[in-house]
């Protein structure tokens, strides 16, 4: 490192679209803090892709790059494309979890078994945030939305464990409060080869927080702070006891051949038999 | 394909598309499979890695189109191919495609629809659909092959389309002529007119814009791409309220394709200007029309017609020259009425439109109804 950091530096002169509040400008300068530390005096080794939501808009388009800003859920075939053609490059998915593992879910799950070279890093902030606080597949059980005005009478996805179960390389999930966990897991991840997920579960104040009955952000950061359970912890305690807390710590980290590799293994070995 | 010179082939018409994709420099295949065009996908399996490219059975149609799009941004000519249900699935996609400029090629074999309807019989019912099957306001470019032959020559224009204009082209091909095996003739691969998008010179940054269709850079070269399927200005930066940039931005997506309506126009022509009865057929029902044209000119009638090649943008002035000659045009098609709509429209009322349908089964519509239709149309 030979300069102190600026997000500034890779970011576009346009105004941030996020609300006061909001735990994305946390997660935009947690990750471009891991890029500066690794290094990087730009984002020209990085393709981002995103689809529809709030973190979509993370790095479409304020970050200094190439940037795919897709279709709602569809930001992972869109990267499986980009990536199968130009292995070169690293793609970083940016996505909330309406987009990841909501209308995206399919993709989430088959690039992950497939092991496509990608780090996904998904805003979880409970909630459909941007078309006004609807429920979704990771709102917390009885908490209130506009769709679930009785509150949710649906039980939140886990998407960590899935992804783990899926065949990812690397899980991590960390929330707005873990800044320096979650600055050295993206460090992590970005050093590694396959699919890649960290989880980074977010304040949403304005959609999600004022209707579940909390103040402020600040109200929800301390609600990250006393509900966050380390996974070590975790495995010690029971269904019950864990209940409303959220797990954070890495999930699994491992190594297998990746969709770039095998891909491009095929491709020699089909030149072979022709050749 | 080898280094060859003219080589005649006997080739099932989803062969043929997918060695005409390799010749056009098609690069990647993503696709997911479905009746009646899943041979498309094996063929261009084996074949695609033998060529250094990229084939892949994705998760379901959605991330069949995201992944050409994606491939197509990262520089490669990219194409999927489908049937009516996955068509349905990709409209989404070929909006996204239109609306950021990205060129794929996207195939789909008609069979029997709405809906599962008859998986493995021949329809033409797509046919409104390719031309307006995705949300707002935009312009299509669809090809429609009657034989093997055309599978392989109507592909690489689909390509060579897609990549002048910057925009998604349909290959809508149907179950009989995508399943039929026929003699074709494979012209020496480098005779072959191709046609690669325009890259940016150094400096340019518009990439959305400015001109009528901007260059296209890929992700990966340092350009710093902002592609987004929201309204942008020609930079590709966002823009979700103004007016201006969404009227500058979607007129010209849509003139772009429009103002070259009649070079992209193709169709096969006989006596449109001097005829009494003119046919207007696509696809496999014209097969059917060759043989009743020539009996009808036995029995004395002189007949006309236009075979189109292009169903959209849709040849108006073709279309028009023979309703200004003919005093009845038949529009044969396995669908209930939808080009013949298009036929009528544009014939404004100068000469009687007669629709000629049959559907189910896969059917075709014999040499000898149309016979049957071209009497009533002369009796009238």
């Amino acid at each position: 490192m030979t300069e102190a950091f600026s997000a500034q530096k890779y970011l576009r002169d346009i105004k941030p679209p996020f609300c006061a509040g909001c735990g994305a400008f946390t997660v935009t300068n947690v990750f471009l803090r891991a890029v500066h530390e690794q290094g990087h005096e730009n984002l020209d080794k990085f393709v981002f892709c995103s689809g529809i939501g709030c973190s979509a808009w993370i790095p479409s388009p304020h970050f200094k790059a190439d940037s795919v800003h897709t279709l709602h859920g569809r930001s992972i075939p869109v990267a499986t494309g980009i990536k199968l053609v130009r292995p070169s490059v690293n793609i970083v998915v940016f996505g909330g979890d309406g987009d990841i593992v909501g209308i995206g879910l399919s993709h989430f799950i088959h690039a992950a078994r497939r092991n496509l070279d990608i780090l996904v890093i998904m805003v979880n902030n409970m909630v459909y945030g941007m078309t006004g606080g609807q429920v979704a597949p990771t709102t917390p059980f009885k908490t209130r939305t506009t769709t679930t005005p009785y509150g949710s009478f649906e039980y939140p996805l886990d998407a960590a464990k899935l992804a783990v179960t899926a065949g990812a390389c690397y899980v991590a999930r960390w929330t707005t409060i873990n800044i320096n966990e979650l600055k050295e897991s993206i460090k992590k991840a970005l050093n590694m080869k396959g699919f890649r997920f960290i989880e980074v579960v977010s304040q949403c104040p304005t959609a999600f927080g004022r209707r579940a009955g909390f103040k402020d952000a600040g109200e929800m950061l301390k609600w990250f702070k006393e509900n966050a359970t380390p996974i070590r912890q975790a495995e010690q305690m029971s269904e019950e006891a864990l209940d409303r807390r959220i797990v954070v710590g890495e999930f699994t980290e491992r190594k297998r051949l990746t969709l770039v590799e095998t891909v491009y293994k095929t491709i020699e070995e089909a030149r072979k038999v022709e050749g | 394909m080898k280094k060859h010179s003219t080589i005649t082939c006997f080739w099932q018409g989803n062969e043929a598309c997918a060695e005409a994709a390799i010749a056009a420099g098609c690069r990647f295949f993503a696709g997911y499979p479905i009746t009646p065009s899943s041979e498309m996908a094996e063929h261009l399996a084996k074949r695609l890695p033998q060529e250094g490219g990229i084939a892949i059975q994705m998760e379901d149609e959605l991330a069949s189109i995201g992944a050409i799009v994606g491939a197509s941004w990262a520089g490669a000519k990219a194409m999927t191919a489908t049937s009516g249900p996955g068509f349905s699935l990709m409209q989404e996609g070929i909006g996204y495609a239109f609306m950021t400029e990205t060129p794929i090629v996207v195939v789909d074999v008609q069979r029997a629809g709405p809906s599962t309807g008859q998986a493995t019989k021949c329809g033409q019912g797509d046919v409104m659909q390719s031309r307006w099957g995705t949300h707002g306001d935009y312009t299509a470019i669809a090809l429609s092959p009657n034989s093997v032959q055309e599978m392989f020559t109507l592909t690489i224009e689909a390509f060579n389309l897609s990549e002048k204009y910057r925009t998604p082209v349909i290959l809508l091909a149907d179950e009989i002529i995508a399943h039929m095996r026929e003699q074709l003739t494979v012209p020496p691969l480098e005779t072959l007119d191709i046609v690669n998008r325009r890259k940016p010179k150094a400096g340019e940054k518009a990439f959305f814009g400015l001109e009528e269709v901007p260059p296209m850079p890929a992700v990966g070269e340092g350009y710093n791409i902002v592609a987004t399927g929201s309204t942008h200005d020609e930079y590709g930066i966002r823009v979700t309220a103004d007016p201006i940039p969404h009227r500058r931005l979607v007129e010209r997506l849509n003139s772009k394709i429009q103002n070259h309506a009649d070079e992209i126009a193709d169709c096969e022509t006989y006596n449109i200007d001097d005829c009494e009865i003119g046919i207007v057929s696509y696809g496999c029902t014209s097969r059917s029309v060759y043989e009743a044209v020539e009996e009808a000119e036995k029995r004395g009638t002189k007949i006309g017609f236009a075979r189109l090649r292009t169903l959209w943008p849709f040849p108006e002035k073709i279309i028009r020259k023979l309703a200004e000659s003919a005093k009845a045009i038949i529009v044969p098609e396995m669908n209930l009425k939808q080009l013949f709509y298009e036929v009528e429209r544009v014939s404004c009322g100068r000469v009687r439109v007669l629709p000629l349908n049959k559907i189910g089964g896969g059917e075709l519509i014999t040499p000898e109804e149309l016979l049957a239709k071209i009497s009533e149309a002369k009796k009238q």
